[in-house]
């Protein structure tokens, strides 16, 4: 019996039936934090858009997320009271009979529509709903102008509402209404501005791409829901149900089984979290409206899977291979995106393959044993990647929804805030202590190194993982001073307010000397295409989906000496709406930054290292979550914490100098490369080794390899199930057709040559007989005379006969 | 001498005399008017028939002359039908040939 899920959510007074003896009350209050962004989502699709005015629309939109932030709260503390997971039923939702006819038989389930709330829901709802309003406040700056303004507030709405269910479900099978749900918005959110085909393309491909990982997560899902069942007779899919199913018999799940079901989660994960080999459409998602970016496709719904896998702890503790699976992938994803982002000049791009690197660190924090630690950088991740966008989008929105950081710089005194909170994030997200992101990177790292979770020793990741962090400081450091510092290209570049721009005079002795550089280094105008990019290529750059080998100019196309822009037409510009010059964004996109970026600074101290004084607050808290039963259990669990416990506060001092000291390495050589030296170090790279350099500039071309094979393979299966289409099932039924219509056309040529002939030919008798017959019919009185008379002649003249021989009448008449 | 001296035939032989010279009439002739002469003859032919059978035999009575008296009449009231029928002709074709009116065998 399934029911429709909203029906039962509406209807909150019904009666209820619990499937275990839970301890807590039923708190059927914690719907209402899923269900009031609900209502807002159907506030403003049926009413929002009716041309209601603006502010009621942003009013009533922030106003169910904070009222669901403030509920969020109160469950936190009531968690935090009681000690225990807190839980709300509305009673059953799918309830299938057991094929021996007991409710919970051979494969009978039920599942109820049932929010759980535990330590690590409590952290994952108070990010989601805190960061949700206050992106939807920096919204309604950021989208002031947007002709579907309800749409927008609707969908961000349906996002929160669907995220809340993620990760408030009690079950795995109501935890994914809650993963699609969020896929479905980031496919609207993606895809908003759909009359631009890219962001249309854009939003189908993470669609698509993610039903890949969905495959696997159902299979995995399935695969745990009949092994568990089939071993202990405990048919569920509830998260504590497979736990104490588990954790009660040991030898329910082989090795075997965890592993496949694990792998087949992660695969879920790695789609829905833009991992190896499924990251390719989190850049693209970029095609969306920068706060769905910051909200969706980086602090919330690509954190998905890393929330499953810490979810799914108990799992993935009894296997090794999955947990190695999942801690490689992660160490891979993030070196391998971090070094992409040094190359790209798309302030967005930079920031998505940044995301990317950064949810490899928390795979790899989850795959090595520290769910705590990986939930951690999730925690803070969510912070300063969050306001990193957010400022993107403010930079973004000043400088007349331009992306491109070559035709950026110098915005530090223009937008002030945007460039101290950006900078704060940065700093976090570098791991500069004390900030946010150094506490939960180290975190990571000195998991890694020390864990004895994996197949093989734990100091490779490691490596990997410092690699990784060292792009991190890098192309962070690179796009802070690109966008804020150095030259003012948006004056150079963008001589669209006609005349009116004074260009500084530096300015011009600048270009001075950038012209005799070039030209003492023999690389004047000889080589366009590595060089110089004419000023239309460089506008072309920056826009959105526009990507592709040969559109890519070299890495400081802002050392280009322009005729100060005299080719640009103005029609470009008007229709871009450039103000004259970038500007600071209005109050409601400020104040968000300032709160996230305040996040960013303090956040990390909640995970301060165990041996401090009140220190890792944020693992204790999430103990009971991740020590479960499995402890006790004497296989393979992985002991990694309590061995972590006693490895000397020493060397954890050591690791956490080493950190800062690569973080400072990528800054410091960020600031020589691209401040000191005004990045001539990154162009004569680029130049020695373009084949290398072109190689990361276009993503490692991973997108094009996809084409080449799986897309083309399809496209190829396509055409070929196409052509059996055509020609053998079309050409049996045109092969019928033809034989009916060859049979038809016989039958229609004897009718026609035979049965009409004969009709025909009668009807040409009687003509022709009649046409003779007719010349009789002269019209000429003296010939029927003539005639009547020849007659009487004739019936006289046999009389005559007859009265001369009478025998002859009888011979002619018979009788006698 | 008396009208009976004369044999039946002559009478006979002269009825089938002015007979064919209308017949005769009738098929050469072009002009209407001169068929209706023929016609006229014809119909004389056989009045001289009736009144002779009426005399040389005892058949009828009176009978035959009446029925010559009938068709005397009825001659000449077809007499003047048939021309005016003729003035139609000349008034439609200009002329009293009736080889040219055959427009009805259509």
């Amino acid at each position: 019996m399934i029911q429709s899920s909203l029906v039962l959510m509406a209807s909150m007074v019904q009666g209820h039936m619990e499937s275990h003896a839970a301890p807590a009350d039923n708190m059927k209050w914690l719907w209402l934090i899923p269900i009031l962004p609900a209502i807002g989502f159907l506030f403003q699709v049926f009413i929002g858009t009716r041309s209601l005015p603006k502010p009621v629309i942003s009013f009533i939109s922030c106003g169910v997320v904070l009222v669901s932030a403030a509920l969020s709260w109160v469950a936190f503390f009531q968690v935090k009271e009681l000690g225990h997971a807190i839980e709300g039923s509305l009673g059953a939702w799918i309830h299938i009979m057991g094929t021996d006819g007991q409710p919970t038989g051979n494969l009978g389930v039920i599942v109820n529509h049932k929010l759980v709330v535990d330590q690590l829901t409590c952290i994952m709802i108070l990010v989601v709903t805190n960061i949700a309003f206050f992106i939807h406040v920096y919204s309604v700056g950021y989208m002031a102008e947007e002709k579907r303004y309800a749409r927008y507030f609707s969908y961000l709405n349906l996002f929160t509402a669907f995220m809340l269910v993620l990760v408030m479900a009690s079950s795995l099978i109501l935890m994914f209404v809650g993963w699609e749900g969020v896929g479905l918005c980031s496919y609207l959110l993606i895809g908003f501005w759909y009359e631009k085909k890219e962001n249309a393309i854009a939003g189908m491909k993470a669609f698509i791409v993610n039903r890949i990982g969905d495959l696997a997560f159902t299979i995995g899902v399935l695969a745990l829901f009949v092994a568990i069942g089939t071993k202990t007779g405990v048919w569920t899919v509830d998260f504590e149900g497979i736990k104490r199913a588990i954790h009660e018999h040991p030898q329910a799940l082989s090795t075997g089984g965890a592993t496949f079901i694990g792998i087949m989660m992660f695969i879920g994960a790695t789609g829905k979290s833009a991992q190896l080999p499924l990251y390719t459409w989190l850049p693209d998602a970029m095609a969306g409206p920068t706060p769905v970016s910051a909200l969706i496709h980086a602090a919330t719904m690509v954190t998905a899977g890393v929330y499953m896998i810490a979810r799914m702890n108990f799992l993935y503790v009894m296997t090794p291979t999955a947990m190695t699976v999942v801690a490689t992938v992660g160490a891979i994803t993030a070196l391998f995106a971090g070094t992409i982002g040094m190359a790209q000049n798309d302030i967005k791009k930079v920031l998505a393959y940044s995301t990317v690197s950064q949810l490899g660190f928390m795979f790899m924090g989850v795959g090595v044993g520290a769910f705590a630690a990986g939930v951690f950088h999730l925690f803070t991740h969510a912070f300063f990647k969050a306001c990193l966008f957010l400022g993107s989008g403010s930079v973004i929105h000043g400088m007349g929804h331009e992306q491109d950081i070559r035709k950026m710089g110098a915005l530090k005194s223009k937008m002030p805030v945007t460039w101290v909170t950006f900078g704060l994030a940065t700093l976090a997200i570098a791991g500069i202590p004390p900030f946010a992101g150094f506490f939960s990177k180290d975190e990571i790292l000195w998991k890694t190194f020390s864990t004895h979770a994996l197949l093989f020793p734990g100091w490779v990741l490691w490596l990997v993982g410092v690699a990784a962090a060292l792009c991190t400081a890098f192309y962070m450091t690179r796009l802070v001073i690109k966008t804020f510092h150095g030259r003012a290209m948006w004056a150079q570049a963008s001589s669209f307010s006609g005349g009116g721009v004074n260009l500084p005079d530096w300015m011009d002795e600048e270009e001075e000397k950038k012209r005799e550089h070039d030209a003492g280094r023999g690389q004047d105008e000889s080589s366009p295409a590595h060089n110089l990019p004419t000023d239309e290529s460089v506008l072309d750059l920056g826009k959105v989906g526009k990507h592709g080998p040969s559109s890519h100019g070299p890495e400081d196309a802002h050392a280009a000496p322009h005729d100060a822009g005299h080719g640009h037409d103005a029609g470009h510009a008007a229709g871009h709406g450039h103000p004259g010059e970038p500007h600071e964004s209005p109050t409601s996109m400020l104040v968000a930054l300032v709160v996230l970026a305040a996040g960013s600074c303090l956040v990390g101290f909640l995970g301060m290292p165990h041996w401090w004084p009140h220190g890792d607050a944020f693992g204790k808290w999430l103990e009971p979550v991740f020590e479960g039963p499995h402890e006790t259990k004497g296989g393979e669990p992985v002991k990694e914490k309590k061995e972590g416990h006693e490895e000397s506060h020493g060397l954890e001092w050591g690791f956490m100098l080493l950190s800062t000291a690569v973080a400072l390495a990528g800054i410091g050589g960020a600031v020589y490369v691209y401040s000191s030296r005004s990045g001539v170090p990154a162009k004569d790279f680029a130049e020695k080794h373009h084949e290398l350099y072109d190689l990361v500039l276009d993503k490692y071309r991973v997108d094009e390899l996809y084409d080449a094979t799986v897309v083309r393979t399809l496209l190829n299966l396509n055409e070929v199930a196409g052509r059996f289409d055509n020609e053998i099932v079309d050409g049996t039924v045109n092969g019928a057709a033809r034989c009916a219509s060859t049979a038809s056309k016989g039958a229609g040529y004897f009718d026609n040559e035979v049965v009409d002939a004969a009709v025909n030919a009668s009807a040409n008798a009687t003509q022709a007989a009649g046409r003779k017959i007719r010349r009789l019919q002269t019209g000429n009185i003296k010939d029927y005379l003539t005639f009547a008379l020849v007659g009487g002649l004739f019936v006289i003249a046999a009389f005559c006969l007859f009265l001369t021989w009478p025998d002859l009448y009888h011979r002619v008449f018979g009788g006698k | 001498m008396k009208f009976t001296d004369h044999p039946l035939e002559h009478m006979l032989v002269l009825s089938a005399i002015l007979f064919c010279a209308g017949v005769y009439t009738i098929l050469t002739r072009k002009n209407a008017v001169s068929i209706l002469m023929g016609v006229e003859l014809v119909l004389n032919a056989a009045n001289i028939n009736f009144v002779a059978f009426s005399q040389y035999t005892r058949i009828g009575g009176i009978h035959g002359n009446v029925f010559v008296i009938f068709v005397l009449l009825l001659a000449a009231a077809e007499a003047a039908v048939a021309l005016a029928i003729i003035i139609g002709i000349y008034q439609n074709f200009g002329r009293v040939d009736v080889d040219q009116a055959d427009q009805m065998k259509d």
